[in-house]
């Protein structure tokens, strides 16, 4: 282990009264990158488990690359390339640069804050910063991503106090920023192709004239226009499976939004609102991405296990509701997410003092 | 405490926006453009600065039984002379602040530094006090507007300013959302030079 040496020998340099002490936690950012740190906790309850913040965050990476990889293919087909590598390609030096500035800027204020506070670096930005790229259209400018990722890193997360204390989903921040702030980059029917090509999404066809001109295995598959993360629900339920498998993302979450949605599309569709089967809405648009990976997030959404399936359930069905009644959003999985991101813990408040009144009830039966 | 110290606390170490979170809601509605804003601002200082000395020359006399109803007489009274006033002579910018002229009546800081200090204190001291805190609020508003609509709409006062670098406005400074964080972000700088404020 001639890595493990050369970090020890390093290490005096940067801890307490060495010469870059101010570099502490960068240091240590990299040495628990490279090594599981054999530290344990020393007092109080704590849940015992093998896996880190880092291992979890790495296992959600994984589970994003099906998604990612096929985004990047996907950008390519929508352009009229032909064949898949040249395709492949062609969206991989279209999304590379957005994913660089991404980590960049925000890798950067986060190792900013985390020195100055003297806190450890942690790893919550290695997803974020990928999620980002992910869900903005293909053809953004750079400034914006960089400047929506300072917002959501300094606004979003920062000013609550970093990871783990962020109220609302960063990256679904970072989106939120640049639609609101510069509309006509962010939507519309230019911005979904790297080329000049211009074409309503099927959200917005569905919006407008009820139908799509993709077949259903299209849109699941995930060859129909769209940011890069979001089109593919095939390559999203392979990303599901690994987090499910791995148990980092709550299933009881994902079924609830799936379940809120598909409930809220049959109200509408037997209502008469909507002339296209329920189903639709989970294959197109950001629903599949946004129940797998954002509204999963377990920093923002609710905590107790009730409050996950009603959290879950209003997720999806708020973001039917604003699909199908609002015609100025044709997507609302950001936005019901972020409102339910807000409402997480008032729906834990009330989860929890309902268990605590029914358990007093059972103290008072027993007398 | 000293007249001086009476005029610079309310601009700075007491703010009454940034550190008793006063009169917030009308510093999100109207620090879209400099302009609005910087008149709203010398309104409520107006308004603050002679409620507190009408205020305090009455104090003696006046029953503290039915002391509100009195203060909300002179603020209304005062109000309408300066609704009144913006209608005659700056229409456009009377127009643009609409219902928030009205609505000075009740902005927390106006009752606020009647109750808290011209009740108690001497004419002169509680004019000065007043016309502080009033600048102590334009003064936030100006700051708020000035970043809302240099990045909001490129321009200072509706002079060009960032257009012509070929600037993108950033149209979430135009959402009152932006404003709130905006004053979020200068509570932020102020505690973190004026550490005492810091809560532990």
């Amino acid at each position: 282990m001639g890595l493990r040496k050369f970090v020890d020998k390093i290490k005096p340099t940067f801890s307490e009264g060495g010469k870059l002490s101010f570099l502490h936690s960068t240091f240590e950012g990299f040495e628990t990158f490279l090594f599981v740190p054999n530290t344990t906790t020393s007092k109080g309850a704590h849940i015992r488990d093998c896996n880190d913040i880092k291992r979890v965050m790495i296992t959600v990476v994984v589970a994003l690359l099906p998604a990612l990889l096929f985004g990047m293919y996907n950008i390519g087909y929508q352009a009229g390339i032909e064949g898949i590598w040249p395709a492949f390609w062609f969206g991989l030096l279209e999304m590379l640069p957005m994913i660089i500035v991404s980590y960049v800027v925000g890798l950067s204020i986060e190792f900013a804050f985390a020195q100055k506070r003297k806190h450890e670096i942690n790893e919550g930005f290695l997803v974020t910063g990928l999620l980002i790229p992910m869900v903005m259209p293909v053809s953004v400018p750079l400034w914006i991503v960089a400047l929506s990722t300072a917002f959501a890193v300094v606004i979003g997360k920062e000013v609550f106090g970093g990871t783990g204390m962020n109220v609302f989903n960063p990256a679904l921040l970072a989106r939120a920023f640049a639609f609101f702030a510069y509309t006509p980059q962010m939507s519309g029917e230019a911005v979904w192709y790297a080329d000049a090509k211009t074409g309503a999404t099927a959200l917005e066809q569905l919006a407008t004239t009820g139908g799509m001109e993709w077949s259903v295995l299209d849109a699941f598959i995930g060859l129909i226009p769209g940011s890069a993360g979001e089109t593919s629900t095939a390559a999203i339920l392979i990303g599901a499976a690994i987090l499910l498998f791995t148990g980092v993302a709550s299933w009881r979450i994902m079924l609830s939004v799936f379940v809120g949605g598909l409930a809220f599309g049959y109200l509408f569709d037997a209502v008469g609102l909507t002339t296209y089967p329920a189903y639709y809405h989970l294959l197109v648009g950001g629903f599949a991405f946004g129940a797998v990976f954002m509204a999963t997030d377990p920093v923002t959404s609710a905590q107790t296990n009730c409050g996950k399936w009603i959290y879950g359930f209003m997720v999806g069905a708020l973001a039917v509701l604003i699909r199908v009644i609002n015609p100025a959003y044709p997507e609302g999985m950001m936005l019901s997410i972020l409102f339910m991101n807000a409402l997480a813990p008032l729906i834990d408040y009330f989860v929890v003092e309902r268990n605590i009144a029914r358990r007093k009830k059972l103290i008072k039966n027993v007398k | 405490m000293k007249l001086s110290k009476n005029f610079t606390n309310p601009l700075a170490a007491n703010n009454p926006v940034i550190v008793q979170i006063l009169g917030i809601c009308s510093a999100l509605a109207v620090t879209v453009k400099l302009e609005p804003a910087l008149v709203m601002g010398l309104s409520v200082t107006f308004v603050t600065a002679f409620s507190n000395l009408v205020m305090s020359l009455l104090r003696n006399g006046l029953p503290s039984r039915i002391r509100i109803i009195v203060q909300l007489v002179v603020i209304a009274t005062l109000v309408i002379v300066v609704d009144q006033f913006l209608r005659a002579y700056m229409y456009d910018v009377s127009k643009q602040l609409s219902v928030y002229v009205g609505l000075i009546i009740t902005n927390c800081i106006v009752m606020g530094r009647v109750e808290a200090f011209a009740l108690g204190n001497k004419p002169w001291d509680s004019f000065v006090d007043g016309l502080a805190n009033g600048l102590g609020y334009a003064f936030i508003l100006v700051l708020v507007a000035f970043f809302r609509e240099l990045f909001g709409s490129g321009t200072l006062f509706g002079f060009d300013v960032l257009a012509r670098f070929g600037y993108t406005n950033n149209a979430l400074m135009l959402f009152p959302p932006m404003a709130l964080i905006i004053i979020g972000c200068i509570i932020w700088v102020h505690r973190s030079i004026n550490k005492d404020l810091q809560e532990k």
